[in-house]
């Protein structure tokens, strides 16, 4: 879906949990591969879908620095959880995939486009905080000359059905990011659950056309007032602030702070906060041959700074401590992303804190830095 | 043109990583297809003297009788390739490096007169240069295969360096440390396994060994801090890859036994 096409007040109506449970056989039978929030692996990610009975109803998560937990809540909500490991990049920016392939024959090398099906998603249960990164990932893959046709196509099929946060973690910092909880554009339908339904933002004629194949109601003044009591509890709950004044200043006046070192010190240079990330885009290409080597395919792969061969060039290691790319991830995410696209690489949905397994935790360490310069 | 010739060579080691090769048994006719293979006790009879274009060498040097043989296997290979934990850092039987080796074999054999060892096990690159080193216990099928198809065909093999947590998120598999905290040595391991132990709920073991500028002591601080006593830690790193550098500096430091045995 397209931001230029929402429209400024989105219309609102209900939807009883029986008709929400007949949305999934209407994506379905449109066409629509369903993703969204499931229970796999004593976690909630993001799978496919085929019928109200996969969500995880009754869980949700704890998170903390380096940790998760899967927990049972005492109702029976839906969403009634924040954002797990999975993000909606793995559908859009999948972590391997076939650019090209080329061919030994008589004439020579035959060379050709790796074409694939588009797969033609229905996003089920996207956060305020999840759709800032899909805007920023936009930016990043379609913005400028050269578009990443993989993730136009499949970005460009997806339908965006958002939901609103009733809860947050403790390693939210969206309202600090301004990019939630509140889910305000991108999407083409946006959900606010209620013990006895949903209530419905539609904001574009696709969403209008799910919603059309199905019975909805008028909001009551009851429901809007539940409605909002249930968003303004994630705002409460939001309790990690993190100071963004000046912070691209702060951060590249700081190349050389003790700070860099003792976050070296603790980070394990493991990949896991930029796999996690759903902003971060880094890859690598690699040509794949069969074993005859007549068949070669030119691959894509999800790859990281804090890979040690991810800045090898020209017979060196560009960033050859932990410091340098701590460091370099940092000052990305947070500084030169301004320069390179314009907003922040960090849309404050607080992974990078949780899945790193010794907790290092970004807001701590630019607060560091800025403490130590006052 | 003649097809190079290859040959494998066993020093101490179990035969799981020469097994892995047969394992191969598909590839390994394709491979076979462009090489010939003319010394390989474990799998024909065929025993041709060197020279040999590539070496495969499974196994650590623990015998005064190896550490000859190796040396005439180098004089012998132009392309000298180690294969699994034991050639590449020692190998589980590396744990005896330092302890009194006489005293175990009194306890084991009846007549230990017989037995002549080297009180440490060490890896191959100890002993001769080695070319390239191809770690994992067992290796990986489909690294060896690669390796080989990469010299055939004079490109850079795709063996990659980085942690095991890259392809755990590569695959899907949700962080079993975070999520259920398990421990996992997956941070710190070179990747070669495709993330194995963790898709099945268990924790990285550390089979291709440390990840190059591994971080032990933060690993292992976490791993204290969420229970794990210092002797339990030390243990999950004296396994496979014990004598590795990075592995055996960090057990030793946890037993507060700096540059000492165990
Ligand atoms: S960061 Fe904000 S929008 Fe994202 S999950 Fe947390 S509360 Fe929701
Ligand atoms: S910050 Fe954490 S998750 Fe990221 S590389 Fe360092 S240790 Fe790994
Ligand atoms: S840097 Fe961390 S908090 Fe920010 S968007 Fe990425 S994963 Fe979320
Ligand atoms: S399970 Fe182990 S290897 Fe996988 S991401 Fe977690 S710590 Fe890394």
């Amino acid at each position: 879906m397209n931001d230029s096409v929402q429209s400024v007040d989105p219309e609102t109506c209900f939807l009883t949990l029986d008709e929400f449970a007949r949305l999934f056989e209407v994506l379905i039978s449109r066409g629509y591969e369903v993703i969204g929030p499931t229970i796999d692996q004593e976690a909630i990610v993001y799978g496919q879908l085929s019928s109200i009975d996969d969500l995880p109803r009754g869980w949700t998560d704890q998170q903390e620095p380096g940790k998760y937990r899967l927990v049972r809540r005492d109702d029976n909500a839906l969403f009634g959880y924040v954002v797990g490991p999975s993000s909606w990049k793995k559908q859009l920016f999948p972590p391997v995939s076939t650019l090209a392939r080329a061919d030994r024959t008589e004439e020579g090398w035959q060379f050709q486009e790796a074409k694939e099906e588009t797969p033609r998603y229905a996003f089920l249960g996207v956060r305020a905080c999840e759709l800032a990164a899909m805007k920023i990932q936009d930016r990043v893959f379609t913005g400028g000359p050269y578009v990443d046709s993989i993730y136009e196509q499949r970005r460009s099929q997806a339908l965006v059905i958002a939901v609103n946060c009733t809860q947050a973690a403790s390693t939210c910092f969206c309202t600090s990011m301004e990019t939630g909880p509140r889910c305000k554009a991108g999407f083409d339908l946006a959900l606010t659950e209620l013990p006895d339904g949903f209530l419905v933002e539609v904001a574009t004629a696709a969403g209008a056309e799910i919603l059309s194949d199905l019975q909805t109601m008028k909001v009551s003044p009851e429901q809007d007032t539940q409605a909002n009591a249930a968003r303004q509890q994630a705002v409460d709950q939001i309790e990690r602030r993190f100071d963004t004044t000046d912070i691209k200043d702060l951060l590249m006046s700081n190349l050389e702070h003790p700070r860099w070192d003792d976050v070296a010190e603790r980070c394990l240079s493991c990949t896991n906060c930029t796999m996690v990330c759903p902003t971060c885009f880094c890859s690598s290409v690699e040509e794949v041959s069969d074993l005859t080597g007549d068949h070669v395919e030119r691959q894509r792969q999800w790859d990281s700074c804090f890979n040690l061969d991810f800045s090898y060039m020209n017979g060196g290691l560009v960033r050859n401590s932990i410091r340098n790319r701590y460091r370099q991830w940092l000052t990305h995410k947070l500084a030169t992303w301004i320069d390179q696209f314009g907003t922040s690489g960090c849309v404050g949905c607080g992974r990078c804190i949780t899945w790193c397994p010794v907790g290092i935790d970004l807001t701590q360490e630019v607060n560091a830095i800025r403490e130590s310069e006052s | 043109m003649e097809k190079p010739r290859l040959a494998v060579f066993k020093f101490a080691s179990c035969d799981g990583c020469q097994l892995s090769l047969l394992d191969a048994e598909d590839q390994l006719l394709s491979v076979a297809d462009a090489l010939e293979i003319v010394y390989f006790p474990e799998a024909t009879s065929r025993m041709e003297a060197g020279p040999y274009d590539i070496a495969l060498i499974e196994g650590s040097i623990s015998t005064p009788h190896d550490a000859a043989r190796i040396q005439q296997v180098r004089r012998d290979s132009r392309f000298l390739m180690t294969i699994g934990a034991c050639a590449t850092s020692g190998g589980i039987q590396a744990l005896r490096n330092g302890a009194d080796s006489a005293e175990f074999m009194r306890a084991v054999y009846a007549s230990p007169g017989y037995i002549e060892v080297l009180d440490q096990s060490t890896p191959i690159a100890d002993h001769v240069t080695v070319d390239f080193e191809l770690r994992g216990c067992p290796i990986n099928q489909y690294q060896l295969i690669e390796v080989i198809q990469s010299l055939l065909a004079g490109r850079t093999p795709r063996t990659p360096g980085h942690s095991v947590c890259l392809d755990c998120k590569r695959r899907g598999t949700v962080c079993i440390t975070v999520a259920q905290g398990i421990a996992c040595l997956g941070p710190v391991t070179q990747s070669g396994c495709n993330a194995l132990c963790p898709s099945y709920n268990r924790g990285c073991y550390g089979c291709f060994g440390p990840a190059s500028q591994s971080n032990l002591v933060s690993l292992t601080s976490q791993m204290e801090q969420d229970g794990a006593s210092k002797q339990e830690i030390s243990n999950s790193l004296q396994n496979f890859n014990n004598n590795a550098p990075a592995f055996r500096e960090e057990s030793r430091r946890l037993l507060d036994r700096n540059g000492e045995p165990y």
